[in-house]
């Protein structure tokens, strides 16, 4: 869970991701999951780096069923990474900040 | 005695590194510790804990982990984002090069990178987050209203399996003995839950779903009988396997890579520690880990302490 993302829920989805300007990276998360919580500050700060380029968005998976359900999430902390409405990466699980900030790389790159 | 970035770097800030890095703190050593992902450990991971004295309700593993970063950086402890890629290391001098690039020298460097859980290879790599898992606090609430598979007989498959059954219907726990090696009080919770099946004597040796994982095939190691379980996921708990990528040809190690150390936590290499899961210790609990702990940081100070003497 990051504290300074903008949550976004199932009837925002579309509007917030699919039909962002900039890749979006969408934080499925639960206050009940350990793991989510601590990569939570991970993904605060790489929204400071990175947050020009790139919209950093968070989803709580118990409020909001239906976008899990589509993407087919059963784990979670799980990070998607759209671009122009289309899955470009999916992070399933606690990860090293440096894969993370890897990934965010290799989406931004991909023109 | 040469001059070094640190007195101490503590490598992993699971409960280990934690209460090492409050030990070296306090005795004013000059002490980082380098966590690659988030501080805390597999203890976040852990729904509930109600083994660790002082907390007589039980807390959830988030919370003590939690706790414990708190009380390490409030008393002094600097915890910074990087991983370890290798290391020199000799008696005089310990090099550690991180993943951003850097170098870091140190006196003295306590290994507390832990385990993590170990994979059956049986295919299931790529039914990760479809189903397979290892984090029951994570992932079992997908599963409310399903069946499911957990393997394994020891304390966390136990524990995580007993929990599952407040989501699933029915959890068909596999293990490869005819008796579980958990602690007492966890057997008898199990053995009397009715959601609980037991799938003595047998072995999970792969599974099969078009998108998710849909079934989960046995074969009884006594009779060789196999069979397929119908089930939505498969949660995996048959122990675990050492973090220690980046020491191997370091220290001394067992066949499994666990790091061998004597009783004041020191490896083969003078002034090199090894604390908690990562070393050959007979019990994984985050109690031992904090022991470990605390006597590696004590070792630290009285190795740099005898470097100053000698000089």
């Amino acid at each position: 869970m990051a504290e300074n993302i903008v949550e976004i829920d199932d009837d925002s989805f579309e509007k917030a991701v699919l039909k962002a300007d900039n890749p979006v990276m969408v934080d499925f998360w639960a206050p009940w999951c350990g793991p989510c919580r601590a990569i939570g500050p991970i993904v605060d700060e790489l929204e400071g780096i990175y947050g020009e380029k790139m919209n950093f968005v968070k989803v709580n998976v118990d409020e909001n069923p239906l976008t899990p359900s589509k993407y087919g999430i059963k784990a979670i902390p799980t990070l998607i990474f759209f671009k122009n409405g289309e899955v470009a990466e999916q992070i399933t699980g606690m990860v090293a900040r440096a894969k993370l900030e890897e990934t965010i790389k290799g989406v931004l790159k991909e023109g | 005695m040469a001059n070094t970035d640190y007195d101490v770097i503590i490598i992993g800030g699971g409960p280990a590194g934690l209460t090492a890095g409050m030990y070296a703190a306090r005795a004013r050593l000059n002490v980082v510790l380098f966590e690659k992902a988030a501080p805390g450990g597999q203890v976040i991971i852990t729904d509930w804990v109600e083994n660790y004295p002082g907390f007589p309700e039980g807390i959830t593993g988030y919370d003590l982990g939690e706790k414990m970063v708190t009380q390490a950086k409030n008393l002094g402890l600097t915890i910074e984002s990087d991983e370890i890629t290798s290391m020199t290391l000799s008696r005089e001098e310990k090099k550690v090069h991180l993943g951003s690039g850097k170098t870091v020298s140190a006196h003295t460097v306590i290994i507390a990178s832990g385990a993590s859980p170990r994979k059956l290879d049986i295919g299931e790599a790529k039914f990760m987050g479809k189903g397979v898992s290892f984090c029951a606090t994570c992932d079992a609430p997908f599963f409310r209203d399903k069946v499911l598979v957990a393997v394994g007989g020891g304390d966390t498959a136990v524990q995580e399996a007993i929990y599952l059954t407040k989501f699933a219907t029915k959890v068909y726990l596999v293990h490869r003995r005819d008796e579980l090696r958990a602690t007492k009080v966890l057997q008898e919770r199990a053995l009397k839950n009715d959601k609980i099946e037991m799938v003595w004597d047998s072995v999970v040796t792969g599974m099969d779903g078009f998108f998710n994982v849909e079934n989960v095939h046995i074969k009884n190691v006594k009779t060789q009988a196999q069979s397929t379980i119908k089930a939505d996921g498969c949660f995996i708990w048959v122990g675990t396997t050492p973090n220690t990528a980046y020491v191997k040809d370091n220290v001394k190690t067992d066949d499994g890579g666990f790091i061998f150390t004597d009783t004041h936590m020191e490896t083969s290499i003078p002034g090199v520690y090894a604390i908690g899961d990562v070393r050959t210790t007979p019990l994984k609990q985050i109690t031992t880990a904090v022991g470990d702990g605390a006597i590696a940081a004590m070792s630290a100070e009285h190795f740099i302490e005898n470097l100053k003497d000698a000089k």
